[in-house]
């Protein structure tokens, strides 16, 4: 990048003659990177000792595809997004939201409660089995966990990175209660909100001197011992097997089964898990607006308004005479308290637990769908949830990918790669999340921009 | 008595371990401010790296002997220039246009990156664990006490890097630059040092330490797997806020307390609970003294 522009005699020369230069350093690099990685892979043979052999072909490949991306990033990439940063400085700013973008939140909601029948309708009661479970019902699960953990990062500014422990509290009351004492759905589902909520109190109560970074560190080592001790006390927990045969959610009683008084023989339709399924989706939407409803009007009470202060600046905060414990510890218990709801839900859906489930790479998913919607927006969050979880659970589809790259291809085994690597890029191009983050929603007179929107990194 | 010792030695080179790859998260922090959560799928290239060298050199030149030294010092030197050459690009892309930019977007930035390495070696080398054949394998016996060659070894190294480093933090134009960036990038970068560059070599040798880790696990437990990147990395991130973040003395400090409580509390106790107690004893620790045991106290300014 250190080439100097050239203005007098031709740019286009100079552009293409960058670029070349670039893209065969970037070449040079792919090469080193790859060498030992893709140019060599190691596999047991039968007499299961490990062997190596060369693949220069598939490394040659990546190195090509380096080099020539960063040619054209050069030549034509960076000119058209230069262009197009000039563009938009010279436009006049669009006054105002558009009305079609006011009405955004009411439309996704009529066609989320639409869309159970659009997929019966579409697919049939066995087709849409997949369209409901996998994409509907999974993907208001993170919606659901990332609002949840929004209230904790967004509002209240408290990195937590073990936020997945709550949900597992959350899916282990209900496994647990329900297998052993019979307790039902409904009854179960505020108790493990509840539960959770006190697990929250407990892990935020000795955390609450700790900034920034440490607070991560320790929520992490949290979240990891829960789920050491989901492991390791098998007395109750069944350790890694999990617990399975879960009772499922019923109805008013009325239980999704192909008994005589189940769902479709009661509302005389044909038997099909299909109704069950429905049904969770119904469920987990509801939960998902519970928690958009409880989040929006929080935020314009005493308590959510002292999050967003202690987001912006401790000192002040206290300073004013806000107590920043129960504040935090507020924060902490209903971000808490909305993972039991989800966690119950789960294992409610699939009748199994285990501490598989749990891992740390769920917090960080969580947390990537809450910063990469824009810390604070209930909108961006639901975006980034619908992209990153629906996105990977499409490459699951992706059947036609195996004509192209030979039967061997499994799209699953590139699905985390792929999401770790749209996590660095949306970062990389839109460092403030899809929606931007949420300015605090109190203000004295006027809109400034806050003190957080200049935070530097490690100073927050 | 001499069980206690045993573990002590045994914990020490664990401790060795995570002092180093504890080296690389507590010098990027102090520097840039961020945690490198893609530390630990470094280390993890590096045991790789060290694998594959191995693999192709162990045949040409066997195991016996002088071939030996040859054979662990090309593991150990390939595996650093390898982890370098990848921490240089993660941070000249991943982390570099994102610096001034809030706090969280590193690190998310951090974690796409962790994600993504370990799936990266999870689907070109597949997902099975990979055992090599055990390097150096004498015992001797001192005093009761079983004392494995790989342990000196792993100790030895350890201790040479860490004069070596020391060295070159505190006694060279190298080092005074970086601890002139950690003080204040801007007033560095206005006294003519080259801040990007600075934090280039920052992350270079932080790579170098954790390939070298890297490779000693591989020796240490004979086994690499695409996933062993993780929890080593969160117990040397424990280890470095342990010791106090920013500190070079507080990260092998913490490295080696991580170890000693590690094996004494398996010796003692339950093997099944030993990263509950790593884990425990790290909340503690924050809890009453947070800015860790040889830290500085952060000053809030207002």
């Amino acid at each position: 990048m250190a080439a100097v522009q050239n203005s007098s005699t031709h740019p286009e020369d100079n552009l293409v003659q960058k670029g070349i230069k670039e893209g065969i350093f970037a070449g040079v690099i792919a090469f080193g990177l790859f060498l030992l990685y893709i140019g060599v892979v190691t596999e047991q043979n039968i007499h299961n000792e490990l062997v190596y052999r060369f693949r220069w072909f598939a490394l040659a490949v990546f190195v090509i595809i380096a080099a020539v991306g960063r040619f054209l990033v050069v030549t034509v990439g960076q000119p058209w997004l230069a262009a197009r940063k000039a563009d938009a400085k010279n436009k006049v700013a669009d006054s105002g939201e558009s009305a079609l973008k006011k009405a955004l939140p009411k439309l996704a909601l009529v066609f989320l409660l639409a869309y159970p029948m659009l997929a019966v309708g579409l697919a049939g009661p066995q087709g849409s089995l997949k369209y409901v479970d996998n994409f509907g019902i999974q993907i208001l699960i993170y919606v659901m966990l990332g609002w949840g953990l929004n209230i904790v990062v967004g509002l209240a500014g408290l990195l937590d990175l073990g936020y997945v422990a709550f949900y597992a509290v959350g899916a282990y009351s209900y496994a647990l209660l329900s297998t052993y004492f019979g307790l039902s759905f409904w009854v179960l589902l505020p108790l493990s909100g509840i539960l959770a909520a006190f697990w929250g109190m407990i892990l935020g109560f000795p955390v609450l001197r700790l900034r920034g970074d440490y607070l991560a560190i320790v929520t992490l080592a949290f979240g990891e011992i829960i789920r050491l001790v989901l492991i390791n006390w098998s007395d109750v927990t069944k350790g890694t097997f999990g617990i399975s045969s879960i009772p499922k959610a019923t109805l008013f009683g009325i239980k999704f089964d192909a008994s005589k008084d189940g769902f479709a023989a009661l509302m005389g339709l044909a038997p099909s898990s299909a109704y069950y399924k429905i049904f969770l989706f119904y469920l987990i939407l509801a939960l998902c607006l519970l928690t958009a409803y409880v989040t929006i009007r929080l935020r314009r009470m005493p308590i959510g308004r002292a999050w967003e202060a202690l987001r912006e600046d401790e000192i002040a905060c206290r300073a004013l005479g806000i107590n920043t414990v129960t504040t935090k510890l507020t924060a902490f218990a209903i971000g808490a308290m909305f993972g039991g709801f989800a966690g119950s839900f789960f294992a409610a859906r699939q009748g199994f637990v285990s501490p598989d489930s749990f891992i740390f790479m769920e917090s960080a998913i969580i947390l990537a769908i809450v910063v990469l919607g824009g810390m604070g927006s209930l909108g961006g969050i639901a975006v980034a949830a619908l992209v990153m979880i629906g996105g990977t659970e499409l490459l699951r589809e992706m059947e036609f990918l195996k004509v192209i790259f030979g039967p061997d291809f499994t799209p699953e085994l590139y699905r985390m790669l792929l999401f770790g690597a749209a996590m660095v890029l949306v970062m990389l191009f839109k460092p403030r999340g899809f929606v931007g983050s949420r300015e605090p929603t109190a203000f004295l007179r006027e809109r400034k921009a806050v003190s957080g929107s200049f935070t530097k990194e490690g100073h927050g | 008595m001499e069980y206690f010792v045993q573990q002590l030695i045994n914990g020490l080179t664990l401790g060795s371990i995570y002092g180093l790859v504890a080296i690389g998260y507590t010098m990027v922090y102090g520097i840039i401010g961020m945690v490198n959560f893609a530390h630990g799928d470094i280390f993890m290239l590096g045991a790789f790296a060290a694998l594959i060298v191995f693999l192709i050199l162990s045949p040409i030149i066997g195991i016996a002997g002088v071939a030996v030294i040859v054979l662990l010092l090309a593991m150990l030197v390939v595996a650093m220039f390898m982890t370098s050459l990848w921490n240089w690009t993660i941070e000249r892309v991943a982390y570099r246009p994102l610096r001034g930019s809030f706090r969280l977007a590193p690190l998310i930035t951090a974690i796409g990156m962790s994600i993504f390495l370990s799936n990266f070696i999870q689907v070109a080398q597949g997902p099975r664990n990979k055992p090599i054949p055990g390097l150096v394998n004498d015992v001797y016996t001192i005093a009761g006490l079983s004392v494995s060659l790989k342990q000196i070894i792993i100790m030895i190294v350890t201790a040479t890097l860490l004069a070596v480093f020391w060295y070159i933090v505190n006694h060279t134009p190298l080092g005074r630059a970086q601890r002139a960036t950690e003080q204040d990038r801007k007033m560095a970068a206005l006294l003519g040092i080259d801040v990007d560059r600075t934090i280039s070599i920052t992350f270079i040798m932080g790579a170098a330490l954790a390939a070298v880790a890297g490779a000693m696990y591989l020796i240490y437990y004979g086994v690499a797997s695409y996933s062993d990147g993780f929890v080593p990395g969160v117990k040397a991130f424990t280890a470095a806020v342990l010791g106090g973040i920013g500190s070079l003395p507080g990260a092998v400090l913490g490295g080696l307390l991580i170890g000693l409580i590690e094996s004494l509390w398996s010796a003692y106790f339950t093997i099944a609970y030993k990263d509950v107690a790593t884990f425990a004893i790290l909340a503690f620790v924050l809890i009453f003294k947070p800015s860790g045991l040889l830290g500085r106290p952060e000053v809030e300014k207002v």
